[in-house]
């Protein structure tokens, strides 16, 4: 039986959305640190402007550098387009938009990051789109939560900060049996650990700034459109399906049919909102999808080696990640996650909040910052900075606790990073 | 824009404006297990550059409804007719692949509703794999993957789309997946078994070829068999581009379609 002769995951780190500058012959991707694109002529001009032609006009919309990353994302993901944005939250905000409008709903997983949960909790509401949250182990709680006004199904994929793995397959399933999209955010994993398109996801976003970039020097976001939803099965989702003023009566369904949310996202999302990627940004996450492949296997060896150490160490009262016989979705991760389920783990510290504290102040080699996925070891306290907008049963339903203490397991020897937490949690009980 | 033919409804894609029956009617018809969006590049541009086009999909592909036809004679016969429908005279007859052949067979049995033939990704015949034949009558995923592989050259399998952010071998693919169950495998039977014979040399409308120098699907050497039937023919070379031309080289083929069809 013959085989598509595909160019494989590694290769597309490296190379695709590229071909050497065709003016230079630069190898590396340039910086295009340009606002605006000369028009040849005022046909041309007009032809870019009116959807007639592909091409850049001003880099809120497109940029050349950018562009080689979405194109290289949506190669890793296997989706038909991307859209790159300032932040993995204007990444949330551009999908919603471009898909939604005020009377919408949403039904999303209540273990979610801080900020997405703000947004759909508190910030959209303003808006006319509302939330309701559930289990996302519940099966039976999505399929009740959704409304004749549901128009998306939002969760991440390795939820946060209890790491729950979503049953993608499954909610997949929920959301097309209403016609709806499953949306996923798959920071925590990144296409190297999980594809959720192949898996039945439909809509994918990163906080590129995380895990892709890895380096921690550089924001960014992407949407990346699987191309696979039905837009036009429905009336849902007439930004889409029906006529746009914005470009004299477009259908982007009729046009662009699978790719349609990939050209309005841009084509009205950029231009409107414009929560646009630096390409200076866009050159810097490149650098660090290259080595996603290498760098996220050891990620993924290093975050055994210290999930190992927790469990022996009596200062840990739990560790909670999928690769742990006793996380509830072990076995789902041994099925979904084959390489791995990343290298964010959370673990319950003997002392509760004080102890926590004192665990904090005194790592020397992880670094104390409101971020993840970074090729330093990270770590936090989310019930004291980045869920602490949250109520307190709201805290609760999202499963932090005062004891938990987040952990993004770096690509530092294994046995310093190690050495850093026994000395830290000796301290965390000297009270 | 949709209309109803033969009681069942047709989707055609017109660029994002309403047909001006004042302009040349163009007809675009896709290849097998596609549908109007592999014509998404060409189609607005040339509804503001002086034609109306109508990107179809045909029945039981993309928005349209209707059974599957079985046959590439079949498939002209229903596009004749659909011609004579929209009641705009003959029309410029722009084929890709499958859609090559249907074309071909209008052109040479219905010259009444041919002014013009545009042909990409065209041979007079088109045997199939038979792994991809298989994989398609079982509706396996291995069809629109090898499809995808075969039909984009080189260059495309790694990136040069000039639409910022999309990616060509996911977004072909994505659109194979999309056909319902056993319409690949209806298509490329329906291309397997098809003989075009001395059909060439029945065609008197002014005819121009494109080809792709990476075209695995229909190669040089096929395509270059099939003009040589021609009484006159206008053969275009895209050098390092695939079957996938319309996508591949959306520009190029804009430019030349432009020309072509005036």
């Amino acid at each position: 039986m013959v085989e598509p002769d595909y160019l494989k995951f590694d290769t597309l780190s490296l190379h695709a959305g590229q071909e050497p500058d065709p003016t230079t012959g630069s190898r590396g991707v340039p910086i295009y640190q340009t606002t605006s694109y000369s028009f040849v002529d005022t046909e041309q001009a007009a032809g870019l402007f009116n959807l007639e032609q592909p091409g850049h006009i001003y880099s809120r919309i497109s940029n050349p550098t950018v562009a080689v990353l979405e194109e290289r994302l949506a190669a890793l993901e296997g989706g038909v387009g991307a859209v790159c944005t300032a932040s993995g939250m204007a990444a949330f905000h551009l999908a919603c938009a471009t898909i939604m409008s005020a009377g919408n709903h949403v039904v999303a997983s209540r273990n979610i990051y801080g900020g997405s949960h703000n947004m759909l909790n508190l910030t959209m509401p303003r808006f006319g789109i509302t939330t309701t949250f559930v289990d996302p182990r519940d099966h039976d709680a999505w399929r009740s939560a959704i409304t004749p006004d549901t128009r998306v199904l939002f969760a991440e994929t390795l939820g946060n900060p209890g790491i729950e793995v979503l049953d993608v397959p499954a909610v997949a399933e929920i959301a097309h049996e209403h016609g709806l999209p499953l949306m996923l955010d798959a920071t925590f994993t990144t296409p190297y650990l999980m594809r959720p398109i192949e898996l039945g996801a439909d809509i994918v976003m990163h906080s590129v700034t995380k895990f892709l970039g890895g380096h921690g020097i550089a924001l960014g976001g992407v949407v990346i459109d699987g191309g696979r939803f039905d837009w036009a099965g429905s009336d849902k989702f007439p930004t889409l399906s029906e006529p746009y003023d914005g470009y004299h009566g477009i259908s982007f369904v009729e046009e662009y049919g699978h790719q349609a949310l990939s050209m309005r996202a841009r084509a009205e999302g950029l231009r409107d909102f414009g929560a646009a990627m630096s390409p200076a940004n866009a050159f810097h996450l490149l650098q660090g999808v290259e080595t996603l492949p290498l760098r996220m296997q050891r990620h993924v060896e290093n975050t055994t080696t210290v999930i190992e150490f927790l469990e022996a160490n009596d200062a840990v009262s739990w560790v909670s990640h999928p690769s742990v016989r006793s996380h509830p979705d072990h076995e789902l991760a041994k099925k979904l996650l084959p390489k791995g389920a990343g290298a964010i783990l959370s673990f319950g510290i003997t002392g509760g909040r004080e102890a926590g504290r004192r665990f904090i102040e005194n790592v020397q080699l992880a670094s104390h910052v409101a971020n993840v996925g970074d090729a330093k070891t990270l770590v936090i306290h989310p019930a004291s900075t980045t869920h602490q907008q949250l109520s307190a049963e709201d805290l609760t339903a999202a499963g932090v606790g005062e004891d938990l203490i987040r952990l993004s397991v770096g690509l530092e020897d294994p046995e310093d990073i190690v050495t850093d937490l026994a000395r830290a949690l000796r301290a965390s009980q000297k009270g | 824009m949709e209309l109803t033919f033969q009681e069942v409804k047709v989707n055609l894609a017109t660029g994002g404006v309403k047909i001006d029956e004042s302009q040349p009617a163009v007809l675009l018809v896709h290849g097998a297990g596609m549908d109007r969006t592999v014509w998404s590049q060409q189609t607005r541009y040339l509804a503001h550059h002086g034609f109306s086009p109508m990107a179809v999909d045909l029945p039981g592909h993309g928005e349209s409804a209707g059974e599957l036809l079985s046959t590439i004679p079949e498939m002209a016969d229903w596009v004749s007719g659909l011609i004579r429908e929209l009641d705009m005279g003959p029309v410029r007859l722009v084929g890709h692949s499958m859609g090559s052949l249907i074309s071909l067979e209008v052109a040479a049995r219905h010259p009444d509703v041919t002014e013009r033939l545009i042909l990409m990704g065209a041979a007079a015949a088109m045997p199939v794999h038979p792994d991809l034949l298989g994989a398609a009558e079982r509706n396996e995923i291995l069809a629109p993957q090898l499809m995808t592989a075969w039909a984009h050259g080189a260059r495309a399998h790694v990136a040069g789309n000039p639409t910022p952010g999309l990616w060509m071998r996911s977004g072909c693919q994505a659109l194979l997946e999309r056909a319902a169950d056993g319409v690949i495998y209806n298509d490329l039977a329906a291309c397997n078994s098809y003989e075009a014979g001395d059909i060439a040399g029945q065609i008197d409308c002014p005819i121009t070829v494109m080809v792709g120098s990476e075209d695995k699907m229909t190669p040089p050497k096929a395509t270059a068999q099939l003009v040589a039937g021609f009484h006159e023919v206008d053969l275009l070379h895209l050098e390092g581009i695939g079957h996938m031309m319309m996508i591949e080289a959306p520009d190029q083929i804009r430019e030349m379609m432009l020309s072509a069809l005036q």
